[in-house]
């Protein structure tokens, strides 16, 4: 089986999040970029379905040079090879169109994303991928068992979960659950420097939608405390001050 | 040019989530003095399509068929964007459910609409500029954007807009929309609902703990207290992962973004991941035995104490608070 992961390098969770030029910048100064961590399940879940010669895992990003040292640790993880297209990320359809242009030249049974990437949290790539390509696609998965012509997958619901049987290709977007993410080891660190990482150019498409500029919630007043041995005056406060019961 | 409104059901009902979503959708028609139609796909009777209208849908396009009784991501699609095209409707609005997730980058692709997911405010329409708001970098910051596309999809927060009951009964109309046998790929094999518990997406309280909880033994005062507030329950990254509870009550960065009206955190310390997934909570009760946990700084409301010995006497007060109302 031939999986496709498609990866995003990310602000590391611990980021504290901050803007310059009058709020319209990601301030990225001291940040650590890292793989996205849905798209490292993604990706860990690829390897264990494909180990033992069972097929190859490609990875593939849509980002500018600076990504590659993310690109190496998926392939330290274990993927096989790496595709980078030379572009910077403009929103979820540049990067889904780029990527489905690659994939209708080097088709894949399968197409991997995370469910969301925590700096914009789109969840979008997989769907646009989806409809790009006439494949099935699924938001988000929590599951996901290979069999050989079709895959069972457990999709979130409000409240409860949907299984489904989806035939070869289509695209999920990977979640908690699916798999353990995998940590490098020596010799995957070792053999990531020599395995195949291409860089191809971008084709050109025209986009539609532009980030203008950048909030922070807005800060919450002092806290009000209340003795531990009042329940009953907090009670009270969230009935008739705050009216939330 | 109008305005489409997809109103997803759950078991033949419509949720407050697609409530707020039509009275937002009906908020973006009056902004372009134009009409509000809904869709409604599945199994759904016909007084409760027409009460989409108290939240000011004028009209329901009613789709149903054998194949169509439980969402199928690719042919709901197809059909939402066929609608659009016949109703001339340039915005489509949906609720960012965990299905209206799956629909807005198809229904973006189709209609070649930039699309506005985690949209968390109305619109601003100004000199020809269509900007919206949208939660960003889990939470912990929004981003404005601008949708330069002529069409445009829009997928709405639950939570984040409040319903508002203005008009009548909207007119139904059984909609017959054409679908390619290769929607149909993926079947569901089954659908499971627990019906007793609150679903964490979209309560309006949830009631959260952490490591302080020191084991799932220890979650019965929990669910307790969810049960009387009618809330969902949830849980930190640590408590997930070490299988405490399941990884769908995971609240944070990498888990479950909520916005309720109340979040009251229990024996949680605050990590800035776990408060990314819950800033946007309207207000925020913290309960912590260490006066200086990082939750505090965030929190409207706090108690500094054991929650072995809070969590009982806070049942205790809501129980007579119950009685009293």
């Amino acid at each position: 089986m031939k999986i496709l992961v498609c990866v995003s390098n990310v602000p590391d969770t611990t980021t504290k999040i901050t803007f310059t030029d009058n709020n319209t910048q990601f301030n990225t100064n001291g940040v650590q970029f890292i793989l996205n961590p849905y798209d490292e399940i993604a990706l860990s879940r690829a390897i264990e379905l494909t180990d033992n010669g069972k097929g190859s895992v490609t990875v593939i990003n849509v980002g500018e040079v600076n990504t590659e040292a993310t690109i190496r640790k998926a392939l330290a993880i274990g993927a096989t090879d790496a595709v980078r297209i030379n572009a910077k990320p403009h929103d979820a359809w540049f990067v889904a169109y780029q990527i489905a242009q690659y994939v209708k030249a080097n088709p894949f049974d399968l197409i991997l994303t995370g469910r969301e990437s925590i700096d914009y949290n789109g969840s979008k790539v997989a769907g646009m991928l989806g409809e790009l390509l006439d494949m099935p696609s699924v938001s988000i998965i929590k599951r996901l068992d290979a069999g050989d012509s079709t895959a069972t997958v457990e999709r979130e619901i409000e409240g409860g979960k949907e299984i489904l049987t989806i035939p070869y290709p289509f695209t999920a977007g990977a979640a908690e659950g699916v798999a353990e993410p995998k940590i490098p080891n020596m010799r995957g660190i070792m053999s990531a420097r020599t395995r195949p990482l291409v860089a191809i150019e971008p084709v050109e498409v025209k986009t539609f939608s532009e980030i203008i500029s950048y909030e922070t919630p807005a800060s919450r007043g002092q806290v009000k405390l209340v003795a531990a041995d009042d329940a009953a005056k907090l009670v009270e406060l969230l009935h008739t001050e705050a009216r939330v019961i | 040019m109008s305005v489409l409104i997809y109103a997803e059901n759950a078991g033949g009902k419509f949720k407050k989530s697609i409530f707020e979503a039509v009275t937002y959708a009906r908020a973006i028609a009056d902004q372009n003095n134009t009409s509000l139609t809904a869709i409604s796909i599945g199994d759904v009777d016909a007084t409760e399509l027409a009460a989409l209208g108290k939240y000011g849908a004028e009209k329901v396009l009613h789709v149903s068929g054998d194949k169509l009784k439980n969402f199928v991501n690719q042919a709901y699609a197809s059909i939402i964007a066929e609608a659009a095209k016949k109703q001339g409707a340039d915005i489509v609005v949906l609720s960012n459910t965990f299905s209206g997730r799956g629909l807005a980058p198809r229904l973006g692709v189709k209609l070649e609409a930039g699309v506005a997911d985690g949209a968390v405010a109305l619109p601003e329409q100004s000199a020809g500029k269509f900007t919206i708001k949208k939660t960003a970098f889990s939470g912990k910051a929004f981003a404005v954007v601008e949708l330069t596309s002529a069409n445009k999809v829009i997928a709405l927060v639950p939570n984040s807009y409040k319903v508002v009951e203005t008009g009548g009964t909207a007119q139904v109309e059984d909609f017959a929309a054409e679908t390619k046998e290769s929607d149909f790929k993926a079947i569901i094999k089954e659908i499971v609902r627990s019906t007793d518990k609150v679903s964490l997406p979209d309560a309006e309280i949830v009631v959260s703990a952490g490591r302080g909880l020191k084991g799932p033994e220890n979650w019965g005062m929990i669910e307790e207290l969810a049960e009387l507030l009618g809330a969902a329950t949830a849980c930190s990254k640590p408590v997930s992962d070490a299988g405490w509870r399941p990884h769908s009550e995971h609240v944070g960065q990498t888990g479950i973004a909520v916005s309720p009206n109340l979040y009251i955190a229990i024996g949680i310390s605050g990590a800035i991941q776990h408060l990314a997934g819950i800033s946007s909570s309207k207000v925020i009760v913290v309960i912590n035995k260490d006066p200086e946990a990082a939750f505090f700084k965030v929190a409207d409301y706090g108690i500094v104490g054991d929650a072995f010995e809070v969590v009982p006497q806070l049942i205790a007060a809501v129980k007579e608070y119950k009685a009293s109302a």
